[in-house]
């Protein structure tokens, strides 16, 4: 990863105007592993992201081989993972477990939210608003170093006896806390990533009150950093609760106590010797209310990326910029009093159930709007389809199903019948994969020029991008018709049931299609790799865009700016009437 | 560590009126709020869920030590008020006065220790481990964490005490900050405790 950082780096020296022109150079361990420039960091963060993102993939489409053809022997890899993992190459059900809960924390916790806030926060925020770097570099470095033990370990836990942890990304007890090892490590881990995003957070929420340009009050901010801003207080609130939970979890799981353990527990005939009177509805209530605002944790990012990139390729400012503002600060209020709509089926109550039911009904309302501008900016607009803006308009449309489907969800009556269904696994990964994931795809195509000075191949970028497209609705779409059909999300062998057996085609379709989108994703590494040697040099802007980043040299040097930005105007002042260019940036006097 | 000058390190943001550090922390101690008042809800739910408490009977001031736990509270606001002085010294200039509060400061911070490593020994010595009952389990889980937030607090007050001092000769304003930041977090570890006593000793 660091041999790849240097690559991105050495497109770093050549030419452009460099700041530290002139200053000693540090030496190279200072300058790209133990870094204190945003930059660096915000690059370490989305490639480690990035990798994660496709070893998570991995560990999904391996599982959708078991669902494919259950029982039958995976070919290729099947006798390479051991006697334990996979006996005569077919998958055992732990195993399977294993993977279930190890993609699902990878690419919640070590793919989306790294790559939307580590890298995307801190690459592009201190340049968006003309800051020298981070409020605190130091610190930031330090959110890095804790972040990445916590993967490795997290990856590490497979090695341990009994393998990873295998309760599901939500580790719900009283499973969870008798679960083997894998577990613990988990918890381990989560505390560091924890801590990590925490720093993160401070970080970002100081940087952006405190460190703003002349001229750059909060109406002219861009609408990625309105969103990044809400996120680092999301991650700053939520992110607590989870980490009070890992150490009761913890205790639960070393010290013996039994905070999430009811009394008379029975495990595999024998009564357990615990002292009990625990609560394991105590973890869900914790768990979700980290993992509800977690949720816009991964959107909020998502949205400002595409905001940026609608605005750029329509050459029209943001329709309704101030009621985007708006919604999101809404979403991030709402997103704290949501989370029970998670636990419905406990049987918390009725009241509760209709409390959270009609909160999830408001939270709605701002994600409406915000999609709606989306699409209004589209209207009129003489529309440039880039790659990134291929991304940013297929996010609408794939964002809206995700979002529309999940208001069955939010309803306690259809609930009960959807709940832990294939629905629900189709409902959330439309909002994330080719909802989140395509608008970050769009983000790296739309800044890895200001990252790299060098453009990402459009044509690999389109194959890329219509692929994906194409195969991820092949892994998604038939998911509401098999959780429509009742089948259940966590089975090892859907066929084991009957009315299993009058979807499996359907799951054959899935696997092909999750096949697939791998494939396509060889054509963004090849991109990745290619363009750092061969892309298209670029000068600072590029795609003519009017916000501050642009203002700074394609790659920028230490300290970002050759002189001090000052702000002007509104950040998307696009197709001014009467000015000669279709574009005015922020950082010009005269448009 | 190069050319990179952040902005409001040391002088205030004439808009919010506290430069960074000081944001940092009370955005820092904000989290931190919601850490404990996740701990001291699941207190609540689970306590509530129980017949009795402690489930052994009897009252938990009882079961507990409160003549130890009131000299802890004594001696944790004593320390609190040692780091208002260490930070006022630093303000009106003098260094040998920083030196005796922040030292004064960590050895309270220590005595509170030795106290809690007593009643912890106690605990174990009567068989009353974690595991024991939940009562136990919520008794070492947060006064576990908070002495863990009290180690911390040494850890920074020492290094301030120490190789941070270095900074007083180049820019004393940019230390007294510190020292106030430090001071702060300090003082939320103190109020943690002040709920903490009433909650686990005495009701």
């Amino acid at each position: 990863m660091s041999v790849k950082q240097h690559t991105a780096a050495t497109g770093n020296g050549h030419g452009h105007g460099n700041r530290d022109h002139g200053h000693h150079e540090l030496p190279f361990w200072r300058k790209y592993i133990f870094s204190v420039d945003h930059k660096v960091i915000g690059i370490q963060y989305a490639v480690t992201a990035l990798v994660f993102l496709f070893f998570g993939f991995s560990l999904m489409m391996m599982m959708r081989w078991q669902l494919a053809y259950p029982g039958q022997p995976l070919p290729l890899i099947g006798n390479l993972l051991g006697e334990t993992a996979m006996p005569g190459g077919v998958m055992a059900p732990e195993f399977y477990n294993q993977l279930g809960a190890m993609h699902g924390t990878i690419m919640v916790f070590m793919g989306v939210v790294p790559l939307a806030v580590g890298g995307f926060g801190n690459f592009v925020v201190p340049l968006q608003i003309g800051a020298p770097d981070m409020a605190f570099p130091r610190l930031n470095m330090a959110s890095y170093w804790v972040f990445l033990p916590g993967c490795i370990a997290m990856v590490a836990s497979f090695f341990l006896p009994g393998g990873a942890a295998q309760s599901g990304w939500t580790s719900y007890p009283p499973l969870a806390d008798i679960a083997p090892t894998g577990q613990t490590m988990w918890l381990f881990a989560m505390v560091l990533i924890i801590t990590s995003s925490l720093l993160g957070s401070i970080n970002f929420i100081v940087t952006i009150v405190q460190m703003r340009a002349k001229g750059l009050s909060f109406w002219r901010l861009p609408f990625f950093v309105h969103a990044q801003l809400v996120t680092a207080f999301l991650l700053l609130l939520a992110f607590p609760p989870l980490e009070a939970a890992s150490v009761m979890q913890i205790m639960d799981r070393v010290a013996g106590t039994s905070f999430f353990l009811p009394t008379g527990l029975v495990v595999s005939g024998e009564p357990l010797k615990v002292a009990g009177g625990g609560n394991p509805l105590l973890w869900q209530h914790l768990f979700w209310f980290l993992a509800h605002p977690e949720v816009y944790v991964l959107i909020l990012p998502a949205m400002g990326i595409v905001a940026e990139v609608i605005a750029n390729n329509t050459r029209k400012p943001l329709w309704g910029y101030r009621l985007l503002v708006y919604s999101v600060v809404s979403l991030g209020f709402m997103s704290f009093v949501v989370w029970a709509h998670h636990m419905f089926m406990t049987g918390m109550g009725t009241t509760m159930s209709t409390f959270f039911q009609i909160t999830t009904m408001i939270i709605s309302i701002p994600s409406v709007v915000i999609l709606t501008c989306f699409i209004m900016s589209l209207y009129g607009g003489n529309i440039r389809f880039t790659t990134p803006m291929l991304f940013a308009t297929a996010f609408l449309p794939m964002f809206a199903i995700g979002g529309l489907t999940g208001l069955p969800l939010g309803l306690t009556a259809s609930d009960i019948y959807l709940h832990d269904t294939f629905y629900v696994i189709g409902h959330f990964h439309y909002v994330v994969a080719p909802g989140t994931l395509f608008a970050l795809f769009a983000g790296v195509y739309y800044w890895y020029p200001k990252a790299t000075g060098r453009q990402l191949n459009e044509k690999l970028g389109k194959v890329h991008f219509w692929l994906s497209f194409v195969a991820i609705n092949f892994v998604f779409m038939p998911m509401f018709f098999q959780g429509m059909a009742g089948l259940s999300r966590r089975l090892y062998d859907p066929t084991v049931y009957a009315h299993g057996r009058g979807v499996q085609a359907l799951n054959v379709l899935i696997s092909w299609g999750a096949w697939g989108l791998g494939l396509a994703q060889l054509f963004f590494v090849v991109n990745f790799f290619l363009s750092l040697k061969k892309g298209a040099r670029v000068a600072e802007n590029p795609w003519n865009a009017t916000t501050l980043e642009w203002a700074a040299p394609s790659p920028p040097g230490h300290g970002n700016f050759i002189t001090e930005p000052v702000v002007y105007r509104e950040p998307y002042e696009y197709s001014v009437p009467g000015k000669s260019n279709d574009y005015s940036p922020q950082f010009r006097a005269e448009g | 560590m190069s050319e990179t000058v952040i902005p409001y390190m040391v002088k205030p943001h004439p808009v919010t009126g506290i430069p960074n550090g000081k944001f940092g922390i009370w955005l820092f101690l904000a989290s931190e709020v919601m850490l404990f008042g996740a701990l001291f809800s699941s207190y609540v739910l689970i306590r509530t869920g129980m017949p009795h408490w402690p489930p052994e009977g009897g009252l938990s001031s009882e079961v507990l030590n409160v003549p130890l736990a009131t000299l802890n509270t004594a001696v944790l606001i004593t320390s609190s008020i040692t780091m208002v002085l260490a930070w006022a010294s630093c303000k009106m200039g003098s260094l040998p006065r920083f030196r005796l509060w922040m030292g004064a400061t960590i050895a309270l911070a220590f005595v509170f220790l030795v106290v809690k490593y007593f009643e912890y020994s106690h605990k174990f010595h009567l068989g009353h481990t974690p595991s024991h009952d939940n009562f136990y389990a919520v008794y070492f889980t947060m006064t576990g964490l908070h002495g863990l937030h009290i180690v911390g607090g040494i850890i920074v007050n020492g290094y301030l005490l120490g190789p941070g001092t270095k900074l007083w000769a180049k820019d004393p304003e940019h230390f007294t900050n510190r020292v106030e930041n430090a001071g702060l977090y300090w003082h939320f570890v103190d109020l943690v405790w002040i709920f903490l006593f009433p909650s686990l000793y005495l009701l």
